[in-house]
């Protein structure tokens, strides 16, 4: 059995008088214990709400969350508010993208890493404050008994992300969701929590839902990646093997954009062309298309199934051709 | 001489750097060099100080008509003793000490502001933690009853509050002052408390598991209440106001041996046009001094405790 089955996950917001918006469409995945699986896109694709809805975190009004999300075989989206939250934060955590928010200022680091603790395993505030500061030592913080009693304004944002990490693992849940964990940070402290995450995470059965829209960061730590375009998955493959023979035009397209360092001097990058729209509906063919080189009469027409070829998932009618000798 | 000014400025500059430093922390440095804050906490000071001790700073008894006073006064002729000798403001229409008056009026102004706006702010505090923590009916309950009271001007409602108290005294003053200033805190919290809600550190408390207890009086609550404190300054003046006008309209304390300024200047009132207008002058003088020194305080630690501020 998986440890985490989303299936058909869909989220749909309506508010009186709009339109209803769906920002994430049948979304179907699985996480293995211990596996690191990877959900790709770009703003507004639905990632951050597949997340929250995994979590139970969506707003109690103005969405509708359909489809089922069973963890370790428990069906979340029919648990109460209280069963939901004993499960958060010791089953399940969660990593935010903005590490100088989403601490609380009138608290010390300490007593935050304590809370989780005096929450769900019951220690007192004495022995949680001593585990608070091993966990801030094993997160990399130097002189934790020091940083127990600080606060976040007196942390660099490396720091405050590494002690959002620890908090999330200090009960060491099965699953942590990290969306967009390195997003607010600058280029050499993201190398440095990737490889944080990637040495608590390895080795042991916790499994990992890394949220992003950075190739970069998907290219090092996923077993398996997810790529979503306006809530449904359009790619789904073994990392490598996505890597070396993306079939999307998508995914092909954010492969390519990527500013490369050997390219030849004075080329140009190598930009998707427009944007995500803000309401495309997969009714009226495939909501990629507009912004596709490789569309044909039909994608326009009707929407791509998400099909099975080789161990990839694909969800197109005309994908990029295999090169020959590669995948 | 240049290069001390230019020292100056770069100290200046060091000191204005806000790295790594919290809102209130920083708030404060900029208060102390501001003349306004200054000010008013001078004035709050002097007046603290002075409740305080009135007892042992009046030269007189508040209470005692002084013969030598008496002699002077002729109520009929709007004849008052003058200033002199010990008697730096001379006497009332009763032939008290004024001065001594003044000073001891101070006491019931203190105790009531205080008391006003801390029943104000217990008051605001539940209302505003209720409405802000709940959404849906409770919240929408809670915020149209504070529309209604916010609806009535102030003074009236104070006026309608102490007017169901069958005997006007020091203590319903005290509470119709109060009971006017629960919406202001009351909605001003709600305020701050949903900005909180929505907060990124709410949400993640929340993927924490946080109980909903927590997340209010932990997360939420804490975060919410530093306006709410600058607003209580502000309060303070206004409800020294408010109650100097209830006894200004005879709904405060009818015993006038203990003085108070709003009835000083109520008794006051009738000698104003007979060219005797310095009776009601000196406590309508306490009165607006003091709520300005409250109001100063206030108004400059809103400005410096303002996010959009910081230098």
């Amino acid at each position: 059995m998986s440890l985490l089955e989303v299936e058909d996950l869909t989220v749909t917001f309506a508010q009186k008088g709009e339109r209803p918006f769906t920002a994430v469409d049948k979304v179907s995945f699985t996480v293995e214990p211990g596996q690191t699986v990877g959900l790709v896109g770009e703003s507004g694709c639905g990632k951050s709400v597949t997340s929250l809805a995994i979590m139970g975190l969506l707003p109690k009004r103005g969405n509708r969350v359909s489809g089922s999300v069973r963890f370790a075989g428990t069906e979340l989206l029919s648990l109460s508010d209280r069963q939901l939250r004993d499960r958060r934060g010791s089953d399940l955590a969660m990593v935010f993208q903005d590490p100088l928010t989403s601490l609380n200022p009138v608290v010390t680091i300490g007593v935050q890493v304590a809370e989780v603790l005096e929450r769900h395993e019951g220690l007192k505030r004495k022995a949680a404050l001593a585990k608070a500061a091993e966990l801030l030592d094993q997160v990399g913080i130097p002189d934790p008994h020091r940083r127990v009693g600080e606060y976040p304004h007196q942390l660099s944002g490396g720091m405050r992300q590494r002690a959002l990490i620890a908090i999330a693992l200090a009960c060491q849940p099965k699953l942590l969701i990290a969306d967009e964990p390195t997003t607010a940070l600058d280029v050499t402290i993201q190398a440095q929590i990737l490889a944080l995450l990637r040495q608590l995470v390895a080795g042991t059965d916790t499994a990992l839902i890394m949220i992003t829209h950075d190739l970069g960061v998907v290219a090092g730590l996923c077993d398996e990646v997810n790529v979503l375009y306006a809530g449904r998955v359009v790619e789904r493959g073994e990392r490598h093997e996505l890597f070396a023979a993306p079939r999307h035009p998508y995914t092909n397209g954010l492969l390519a954009s990527i500013p490369r360092l050997d390219a030849p001097r004075g080329e140009r990058l190598h930009p998707i062309t427009g944007s995500v729209g803000d309401n495309i509906p997969w009714s009226g063919g495939c909501a990629f298309a507009p912004r596709c080189s490789n569309e044909i009469g039909v994608c326009t027409e009707t929407a791509p199934e998400l099909i099975d070829t080789e161990g990839r998932l694909l969800r197109c009618h005309n994908p990029v051709a295999l090169v020959k000798g590669e995948a | 001489m240049v290069l001390t000014r230019k020292k100056d400025r770069v100290d200046a500059l060091a000191s204005t750097s806000t790295e790594g430093m919290s809102l209130a922390a920083s708030a404060f440095r900029r208060l102390r060099r501001s003349p306004v804050f200054l000010t008013g906490a001078v004035i709050t000071a002097l007046f603290v100080l002075i409740a305080l001790f009135s007892p042992l700073l009046a030269p007189h008894d508040p209470a005692t008509q002084i013969p030598e006073l008496i002699k002077q006064t002729v109520r009929a002729r709007n004849q008052f003793a003058p200033p002199q000798g010990s008697y730096l403001l001379g006497g009332d229409q009763l032939g008290r000490d004024l001065f001594s008056r003044l000073l001891v009026g101070s006491q019931q102004t203190l105790l009531v502001g205080v008391l006003a706006t801390l029943i104000g702010l217990t008051g605001g505090l539940i209302l505003g933690t209720l409405a802000g923590a709940t959404a849906g009916w409770v919240d929408t309950t809670v915020m149209r009853f504070v529309d209604v009271l916010l609806s009535i001007p102030n003074l009236l409602l104070a006026v309608t509050i102490s007017a169901l108290f069958l005997q006007a005294n020091q203590f319903t003053v005290i509470v119709a002052v109060a009971i006017v200033q629960i919406p202001v805190f009351a909605r001003l919290l709600r305020g701050t408390m949903l900005a909180q809600r929505a907060s990124d550190h709410v949400l993640a408390a929340r993927a924490l598991g946080v109980k909903r207890s927590g997340i209010v009086f932990r997360h939420m609550l804490p975060n919410s209440l530093g306006p709410v404190f600058v607003q209580a300054t502000i309060v303070l003046a206004t409800s020294i106001i408010d109650a100097a006008g209830l006894s200004f309209l005879g709904l405060g304390n009818p015993n006038d041996d203990s003085p108070e300024w709003g009835q000083m200047l109520s008794n006051a009132q009738q000698y104003i046009t007979s060219g005797h207008a310095d009776l009601a002058f000196w406590p309508a003088c306490a009165i607006v001094v003091v709520a300005l020194g409250f109001t100063l305080m206030g108004e400059s630690a809103r400005d410096a405790l303002d996010p959009k501020n910081r230098r």
